[in-house]
């Protein structure tokens, strides 16, 4: 079924950093070290992205998420002092957000994804062609006027308005 | 390769795991922080679609381009907001932003 090779190992790998950061993530107590561990995950999300043929959207995760939401995050932590060290970490609610946390997943496993791309399943679960589009095709799609040109100019329509939102947000007013 | 199945199986492991985060966490930086994990297990199940059932055709990494630019814009006014909060009530304890509460 999994022959060892490089790129099982590294599968693996990828997939212990993402889940042991993510478990980090949300039982972190000190907010700075759960920023750390996202940064870990997103890292194995990254390593994914090459696994599966995808450089650009690793470098993007790397960019994006990494080099700039995680700082962000660790930026709003260190303005917002008062909270790194928590004394309670869970709300009242703990267990069952455990239970449903646990039921999700069960439920995708047994009901969505083993029964259809599993071993008996219907679909085929190695991919179906080895003729992988290239990272100037996906710049080729999003210029394209017959392709994705109209999502990619909303989409930075919304990182502008993303932007003006945020500086008028956290905008100090008391030095008017 | 690697089977399909375990790539959703991983995704499917972060996407609980920031679920439980959002739910159980009272801080809201540790919220969003769970959010994010959410929006990258959902980036590894679009690619790892992508690259088994349709490589040639580039609609699957379009959408997670588009869910980066969503996640990126979602997170930098979330932490605004957050941050303005923490400025009138000085805690980011999401229990205390309650003035709505009847």
């Amino acid at each position: 079924m999994l022959e060892l090779n490089a790129q099982t190992i590294a599968f693996f790998v990828f997939a212990l950093f993402s889940l042991a950061g993510a478990v980090g993530v949300v039982s972190s107590k000190n907010l700075i070290h759960g920023a750390l561990y996202l940064i870990v995950s997103l890292f194995g999300g990254a390593g994914f992205f090459v696994l599966l043929s995808a450089p650009f959207m690793a470098v993007v995760q790397v960019l994006v998420y990494i080099g700039a939401i995680a700082i962000l995050i660790i930026f709003a932590v260190m303005l917002t002092r008062s909270m790194t060290n928590m004394t309670e970490l869970f709300n009242r609610q703990w267990w069952m957000s455990g239970i449903v946390g646990i039921l999700l997943f069960v439920l995708l496993t047994i009901g969505v994804i083993l029964p259809v791309w599993g071993e008996n399943g219907i679909n085929p679960s190695q991919p179906v062609s080895d003729n992988v589009a290239t990272t100037e095709d996906l710049g080729v799609a999003l210029v394209d006027g017959n392709q994705y040109v109209l999502p990619f100019q909303v989409a930075s329509l919304l990182l502008t308005a993303a932007m003006i939102g945020a500086i008028v947000l956290a905008r100090d007013t008391d030095t008017e | 390769m690697v089977p399909l199945w375990m790539y959703l199986l991983v995704a499917a492991a972060m996407f609980s795991i920031g679920v439980y985060g959002v739910l159980a966490r009272r801080n809201a930086v540790a919220i969003l922080m769970s959010v994010e994990l959410m929006l990258s297990a959902v980036n590894i199940n679009l690619i790892a679609f992508w690259r088994y059932m349709a490589p040639e055709n580039m609609a699957g990494q379009a959408f997670a381009a588009f869910v980066f630019v969503v996640a990126a814009a979602e997170a930098a006014v979330g932490l605004a907001i957050i941050i303005s909060i923490y400025r009138s009530r000085r805690s980011v304890v999401v229990e205390d932003v309650n003035l709505l509460k009847g």
